[in-house]
């Protein structure tokens, strides 16, 4: 056999790529043996996540470690499954071939969960055997004989229990060697596929230049894959190679043969073989387990419900009761840091984009971190648990009656609290238009920035000076109600136009409850964390400086008013520009001003307005603001914010897409500008025909 | 073969073979792929609140399918 020498004696750092079903205990293993030493992006074309750490091997010398996504075989399903099968057949440009791979399984589940190392055993690199949970197993009264499946695969097989650190050393002793022996591995092709397997492997080599072994295992995998799911940055197939799988398949369609299905079968004898020696079960310890009984409670027809019911409830709760006192804290950190800046420079322009720029800018959205962070710690245990597919298994139905599947109802749930990590949330969609309509319609959950508008304008809306509470809790619902149904209603128009594709397939393991691992699940936290902040400090901060800049230029002179100078300067003048497009909404310029600045950030509106309508300084008391809202009219005497007005603004902050910071997620998730300006786009027109309708409607009936 | 039924139709709780499937189609490879193949014994665990999807139990796992993929898969019962 023609190895590379690297394969054989690793000169350089070698690279071992982690593969293994979801739910196997993988980023465990991955977090134990990399610590802090990784990096999280995107691989660059989709928006797959890439996870590269390093690790020490026995003798100090690094190694570096891919964890590749969770995939149940190499004929991909989701694009996540696609990128983990182009890195290990060495298809993407972008990552290098990885030399050796560790395959990570389940132990109380082994037949299944080595049908993916069985595919990658014939691509013959050195392959470690890393057989997980063992301790699950033991309590199912399974015994495996790992120096069986040691001799008959021909690898190390390493008993491991990853959540308490047993195996490690022994892994990373194994990782060590430079001597790892290749997998002899052999079993019977079907008949009636040998001879196809034999020419495309051929061409693979001679045609794509690939190596005999990767050729014969990609040869095997482009029969059982007929329609694959192909990622950008992988590269295509020569067109040799393309007309000889098309004949073949067409061959066999012709005949009635099935062939994938033969190929599925003939691996699964060889593993049923396998495991039939090396597993013992003791007949005997076979109770109703645990998690069928949890799950009879929180599946159950009624119970099911109370149990999201009140999971959704608690999240809620903390979100916003857990995070008011370090939001509080970190709003006066902010105004520290400006009064700090303020009393360390003399006045001017500098001094100005600074404190009103960058600082009020960013602080204003870190001000949502502590949310965020708690969100992602929920998201992060249910997952953990196991309780986030139950909870895609009860909403399925409902979903799907829009077209979407359950696993959508996590991410537009989250949307309520702020649309990003909503969207952040929305990478455990497999399918690709799934996940992208979900990400399209999230940001019409009406998220908490929205409220200091809606609590702005219900109480304008309201001319009495205590707003009864029951007109309150309504018009906030209706505010609620009327983006969670645009989110429907998009969602059904989208999948049936837009996104068009075949119904998403609900094939999805219901994994066991297991406990949460804490470490795990902060890590996870503190990366998507870590994501928003990195946002908040490029495209934001560059966008409040612009922002800035628009209401301080040009100058209006020395005495102006703030009033009077963000009248004069280029925002104002925007506002002018744009009050043709909004009149007919019943907006003024001035209102136009609070539209404009409302991109960086919704709840920026009250402090735009305050400034508009020229409120002294005590931005925290509404009353004066409220005031001045009042007293407001159009050059001809007539009052500005009319109930209507009011309303009609409320309905166009529920669906008008004024999130810098949700445009620069969307943008991140999807690898490209198009669906977030596309966002940017239907979301503001829509916005805009439907207040037109609701102000002209409403001043026709006189209101 | 006899008495085959379609997987959706079995009863909670009942216990079946997996008989016959669709030659072609991305969901009919992937439950393959998963281990349910024909002479792969299994037990309808339960079906979701609404009805829909279904679960069951293969192999020492669960999985859940959708109504539309479980009327096309052929299964013969072996206890009610």
């Amino acid at each position: 056999m023609n190895l590379p020498e690297h394969v054989k004696t690793p000169s350089r750092t070698p690279v071992y790529a982690f593969v293994g079903n979801p739910n196997c205990g993988k980023s465990t293993l991955f977090n134990a043996l990399t610590g802090l030493k990784q990096k999280v992006g995107n691989y660059p074309g989709v928006t797959v996540e890439r996870k590269v750490g390093t690790a020490y091997s026995q003798h100090g010398h690094p190694m570096t470690v891919i964890d590749l996504p969770g995939a149940y075989s190499l004929a991909a399903r989701s694009p996540d499954e696609a990128v983990t099968r182009d890195v290990l057949l060495g298809r993407r440009a972008d990552t290098q071939m990885p030399d050796r791979i560790v395959c990570i399984v389940d132990g109380s589940n082994l037949e299944r969960n080595l049908y993916l190392v069985h595919q990658i055993l014939d691509l013959g690199r050195p392959v470690i055997l890393v057989v997980n949970m063992i301790d699950v197993a033991t309590n199912a009264g399974l015994q495996i004989r790992f120096d069986h499946l040691e001799k008959e695969l021909g690898i190390p097989v390493i008993p491991a229990q990853a959540s308490r650190g047993h195996g490690l050393i022994e892994l990373k002793l194994a990782m060590s060697r430079s001597d790892l022996p290749l997998p002899k591995h052999r079993w019977s092709v079907p008949a009636a596929i040998a001879p196809a397997v034999a020419e495309l492997q051929a061409s693979l080599q001679d045609a794509d230049k690939k190596p005999p072994l990767i050729a014969r295992a990609e040869a095997l995998l482009l029969l059982t894959d007929p329609d694959p799911v192909r990622v950008t940055g992988s590269q295509p197939l020569s067109p040799r190679t393309a007309a000889i799988l098309q004949q073949w398949t067409k061959r066999w369609q012709d005949d009635g043969t099935d062939w994938s299905g033969s190929l599925v079968g003939a691996r699964y004898d060889a593993i049923g073989k396998l495991t039939a020696e090396s597993v013992k079960s003791a007949a005997s310890v076979a109770p109703q387990n645990v998690s069928d009984r949890i799950d009879a409670i929180v599946t159950h027809g009624f119970w099911g419900w109370a149990v999201l019911g009140s999971i959704m409830t608690l999240l809620f709760l903390s979100i916003f009761t857990l995070a008011e006192y370090p939001m509080g804290l970190i709003e006066s950190a902010v105004a520290a840091m400006a009064d700090g800046v303020k009393a360390a420079m003399p006045p001017g322009d500098l001094r100005d984009l600074i404190t009103d720029g960058a600082i009020a800018g960013v602080g204003g959205v870190v001000i949502f971190l502590p949310q965020i962070l708690i969100l992602f710690f929920f998201i992060g245990l249910l997952e953990s648990t196991g309780y986030m597919a139950r909870a895609a298994f009860i909403m399925d139905r409902l979903m799907s009656r829009v077209g979407l599947n359950g696993k959508s109802f996590i991410p537009l749930l989250s949307s309520y609290a702020c649309a990003i990590p909503g969207i952040m949330a929305t990478r455990t969609i497999e399918d690709h238009k799934d996940r992208l309509v979900t990400i399209l319609v999230a940001p019409f959950m009406s998220c908490s920035a929205r409220l200091p508008v809606y609590l702005l304008m219900i109480a304008a809306l309201v001319p009495s000076r205590e707003v009864p509470i029951l007109t309150k809790v309504g018009l906030m619902l209706l505010m609620y109600g009327l983006g969670t149904c645009g989110a429907f209603a998009f969602a059904w128009l989208f999948k049936r136009t837009l996104l068009k594709g075949e119904p998403p397939l609900m094939i999805m393991e219901l994994p066991p409850y297991r406990l949460p691992r804490v470490k795990d699940v902060a890590l996870q936290m503190a990366e998507r964390g870590g994501i928003f902040l990195k946002r908040a400090g490029t495209i934001i901060l560059a966008i409040s400086i612009v922002l800035w800049a628009l209401t301080a230029y040009p100058k209006a002179g020395e005495d102006a008013t703030p009033s009077e100078q963000i009248a004069q300067s280029f925002a104002g003048q925007a506002g002018h520009v744009i009050e043709p497009a909004i009149e007919p909404l019943g907006f003024n310029w001035q209102i136009g001003i609070g539209l404009i600045s409302s991109f960086a950030a919704r709840e920026v509106f009250v402090s735009a307005t305050s400034v508009v309508f020229n409120v002294e300084e005590d931005e925290e008391n509404t009353e004066p603001l409220l005031q001045a809202l009042r007293s407001a009219t159009w050059p001809d005497g007539r009052p500005l914010f009319t109930p209507l007005v009011c309303l009609t603004l409320m309905v166009f902050y529920v669906f008008a897409m004024q999130c810098v910071s949700t445009v620069a997620i969307v943008k991140r998730e999807t690898n490209s500008w198009r669906w977030p300006l596309f966002q940017i786009g239907y979301q503001t027109g829509f916005a805009w025909i439907l207040c037109l309708i609701i102000y002209q409607t409403g001043t026709a009936l006189g209101f | 073969m006899s008495d085959t039924v379609s997987l959706s139709s079995l009863a909670t709780g009942a216990t079946a073979v997996v008989r016959a499937y669709p030659l072609s189609g991305n969901a009919f490879l992937r439950l393959r792929e998963m281990g349910m193949l024909p002479g792969t014994s299994f037990t309808l665990l339960r079906r979701a609140p609404l009805g829909d999807p279904i679960e069951i139990k293969l192999r020492g796992y669960n999985l859940t399918l959708r109504k539309t993929e479980a009327d096309h898969i052929m299964v013969e019962a072996t206890s009610a």
